[in-house]
């Protein structure tokens, strides 16, 4: 197999707000940049982010980073490397003023200054009065920050491989990764990608769930492709589901209408949150309210024919606010449901949303992995950001407003080393042809014929599968079958076959090739939720009901190739201040 | 329901055709996109692009009973049957309902659409009072679906030289924003008999926009800014 070869400084897979804050810090710095996305960039999922990023910018009530980073790591039940969580709390307020500057327009407050509206999670002063934190552009945030950014990497003049998928890493035996084995989506022809360095910044997995808040093309490309390079993925049983999806259809209602105001309530038209977080109600932390909501519909107070939601009332607000602040919500509600959240409540469910583990990185984005004796090990060259990454700044649980935060920080951070890097090493570290033919294996595993079954019907239930076997509460029992389940619809799958051969905008291959990813997830997803036993964040087990810090305060590590989970402890000393320790946690 | 698809894979097709099919199950609410994965499901080799599902990532553009619309947040219900879907009008086909984006991008790289300032960048924000962040309302949602213009006439006859409404929403956007300090040479760039001046103010495109959008009343803002610059 003849493949064409470009070369670049670095390869970024991905171009959501990850991989176009690295691009643009790296063009600026007149490095040679690639980036590879299967869509074009404002495609991105973080085109879907509506409420806001945090920082503590102190525009609408007193605030500073440290708070931040108290509610960050008590948000992330103490799971989160306190490290990276301080150097994202520093970080957050100058990577917000470089948006502005690079033409975020964000919602502004009458003194000019940036808009910030309350999100939950968020405290003054260590656990005491809620902070408004959260730096918006109406409901719309991820749209504007993407495009912003999209839009200084065109001034850049950045390298774009607009649709073009990643079909594998080309790694070494010793696991350097050397570049990637990249298909042209338009006409089916493979061009690989060789590069000094790689940042991986593929986003999240959220299509491992039936209903979820997630796009189609949020198959955890980037996560599959280092599970398949040897490189183990961390805590995956954190998977967040976001109080606020629309019933039974899963559009994202933001956070921030919560934020500016609204509440839930159940069938007697309680506002049930006062009986799970006496003190912040319904802006606690999103695992409490998803529980909160789960459990007031399993014990028979949800709403509609069938009792399978609860109500967001926004009408109390007044047409106003709802038009000024949550304008794109409103059109999701009135396209998707015919209602207008101005006069009538919104059906909502806990929908899955997002994805606290990933790919284990230190806090410059280096990817690391155990070898000998650190269980922190850098793999040369290779960085990951967002949130196929997990630093981890979210620990258990991810407060809202902290993954465009992670996005920008971490972008930015891996660009920074990998600049260094590039000082270091000047030279391409050209593959040999078997590594390029491992990665093509994958490819030509396609182009068998005849029958078989269809990519879809075995997408379909492996989403089916996650959703009824690790969903918001978790047993035993439960999710021993979900890892059977899981092995059953994975060993389906080398006999599924493409019925469209063609090379031209194949899309049924480029699914198949998703498919693959996913079901890999599925695994350390599942496998990691089932060694896991105790409740701490989003991993939440009726027959294990309690945090344990004693035996599991520690990180899940799972590697494809051997079917195992490691554990590497959590790192609680921060850069400069004092450690926050495990406390039980109340809102 | 009965739909009538555009068809052309240039693998395997000597010329385009339309395909008839037949979706048995109608869910209450549904949307084309979720039609249209069902139908891939029974001919895997239906082709088009989707993401988000939710009208925000701009993915789905496709021209439905002839008129230029999004997927994702078109009910079948409102359809006349036999609904048919072709892709844009005016660009290239690539296969089925996928076209070629690149001139619509090509025209929206060219009119400068990221914010440019001269002044050293302050410690903290640039100040901006709320007023003048509502100027920006209605322009900065632009999903670049590309709706607009492969509805428009003037952009079908020269896509290669006209900026089109999408792209001169966009101009329009940095003209407004009062952070924005490059007003003469976007004016500049946007002078000339197949730039601003193209737009004969038909207004498809302000017809067709998935977001309410409006890029006809954007572009009659940026010809009376360009008349009182250069008087």
């Amino acid at each position: 197999m003849n493949i064409p070869i470009r070369r670049f400084d670095t390869l970024i897979l991905g171009a959501g707000g990850g991989g176009l804050r690295a691009a643009l810090q790296l063009a600026k710095a007149d490095a040679h940049v690639a980036v590879v996305s299967k869509v074009f960039p404002t495609r991105s999922h973080t085109v879907a982010a509506q409420g806001g990023v945090n920082a503590a910018l102190a525009n609408v009530t007193p605030d500073n980073w440290h708070w931040h980073m108290y509610d960050t790591v008590k948000g992330g039940d103490y799971l989160g490397d306190q490290d990276a969580i301080e150097y994202m709390c520093r970080a957050a307020a100058h990577l917000v003023y470089e948006l502005e500057h690079a033409g975020v327009p964000f919602s502004r407050l009458d003194s000019g200054r940036i808009y910030q509206r309350p999100f939950g999670g968020q405290s003054r002063d260590f656990g005491g009065a809620q902070a408004t934190r959260t730096c918006a552009a109406a409901d719309r945030t991820g749209h504007a920050i993407l495009h912003t950014l999209y839009q200084q990497n065109i001034r850049a003049r950045t390298n774009f491989f607009d649709e073009y998928f990643a079909v594998d890493f080309i790694h070494d035996d010793e696991g350097t990764v050397l570049g990637a084995l990249t298909m042209d989506i338009a006409t089916g022809e493979l061009l690989v990608i060789e590069a000094k360095t790689i940042l991986i910044a593929t986003g999240g997995c959220g299509q491992l769930y039936r209903t979820t808040t997630n796009a189609h093309i949020n198959t955890g490309d980037g996560m599959a492709m280092a599970l398949r390079a040897g490189i183990p993925l961390q805590d995956m049983e954190f998977f967040q589901f976001h109080p606020t999806g629309v019933a039974g259809k899963g559009m994202l209602i933001t956070e921030g209408a919560r934020g500016e105001g609204g509440y839930l309530v159940n069938k007697d038209g309680e506002r049930f949150m006062e009986r799970y977080a006496p003190n912040v109600k319904d802006l606690a932390s999103r695992d409490v309210v998803s529980r909160a909501i789960s459990i007031e519909v399993r014990e028979g107070r949800g709403c509609g024919p069938d009792g399978d939601h609860v109500m967001l009332k926004l009408n109390h607000l007044g047409s106003d606010i709802v038009a000024k602040r949550l304008p794109g919500i409103r059109d999701t509600c009135k396209t998707f449901m015919h209602l207008d959240p101005v006069d009538t409540p919104i059906p909502v469910f806990p929908t899955a949303h997002y994805a606290m583990g990933g790919i284990p990185t230190d806090r410059f984005g280096r990817v690391v992995r155990p070898s000998g004796n650190s269980p922190e090990e850098e793999i040369p060259g290779l960085y990951a950001a967002g949130e196929c990454a997990c630093v981890s700044v979210h620990g258990a649980n991810r407060l809202g407003g902290n993954s465009l935060l992670d996005i920008l920080v971490f972008g930015r951070a891996a660009a920074n080393d990998i600049l260094g890097f590039l000082k270091k090493n000047r030279y391409h570290r050209p593959p040999n042809q078997e590594y390029i033919d491992k990665a093509y294996e994958r490819f030509a595993r396609w182009e068998k014929t005849g029958d078989g079954e269809s990519v879809q019907s075995v997408r379909a239930d492996l989403k089916t599968a996650m959703e009824d076997h690790c969903g918001v509460f978790r047993t035993e029992k439960i999710m021993q079958e979900g890892v059977e389940a899981i092995k059953a619809i994975r060993a389906r799958i080398p006999d599924v076959r493409l019925q469209d051969q063609s090379k031209v905008f194949n899309t049924a291959r480029v699914e198949a090739l998703e498919l693959e990813n996913l079901a890999d997830i599925a695994m350390a997803t599942m496998r990691s939720a089932e060694a896991r036993q105790e409740s701490r964040g989003a991993h939440s087990r009726i027959d294990y009901p309690d945090r344990d810090d004693a035996h599991w305060m520690k990180h899940s590590l799972y590697s494809l190739e051997d079917d195992t989970l490691d554990y590497k402890p959590v790192r609680t000393k921060p850069m400069s201040v004092e450690t926050f320790p495990p406390k039980k946690r109340v809102y | 329901m009965r739909f009538k698809i555009h068809r052309y894979n240039p693998d395997v097709d000597k010329k385009p055709y339309m395909q008839d099919f037949v979706l048995e199950h109608v869910k209450p609410g549904m949307m084309l996109r979720e039609a249209l994965i069902e139908l891939k499901n029974q001919d895997e080799t239906l082709t088009f692009r989707h993401s988000c599902g939710e009208g925000v990532c701009g993915s789905d553009g496709m021209n439905i009973n002839g008129l230029n619309g999004l997927a994702c947040i078109t009910p079948v219900e409102t359809l006349t049957e036999p609904v048919e879907i072709r892709p844009f009008p005016g660009v290239p086909i690539i296969r089925d309902l996928v076209v070629d984006m690149s001139g619509f991008y090509k025209q929206y790289h060219s009119v400068k659409p990221f914010l440019i300032r001269y002044d050293p960048e302050p410690e903290v924000e640039n100040l901006q009072s709320p007023e003048d962040r509502d100027k920006l309302d209605g322009l900065y949602e632009c999903i670049l679906c590309g709706c607009c213009s492969t509805a428009c006439p003037s952009f079908w006859w020269n896509p290669d030289k006209f900026p089109g409404p999408a792209a001169l929403l966009q101009s329009w956007r940095f003209l407004a924003d009062s952070r924005d300090q490059a007003m003469d040479e976007r004016l500049d760039k946007l002078d000339g008999p197949y730039k601003l001046f193209r737009c004969h103010t038909i207004m498809n495109c302000a017809y067709v926009c998935p977001k309410g959008l409006n890029p006809t009343k954007a572009i009659g803002h940026i010809k009376a800014l360009m008349l009182k610059h250069s008087v």
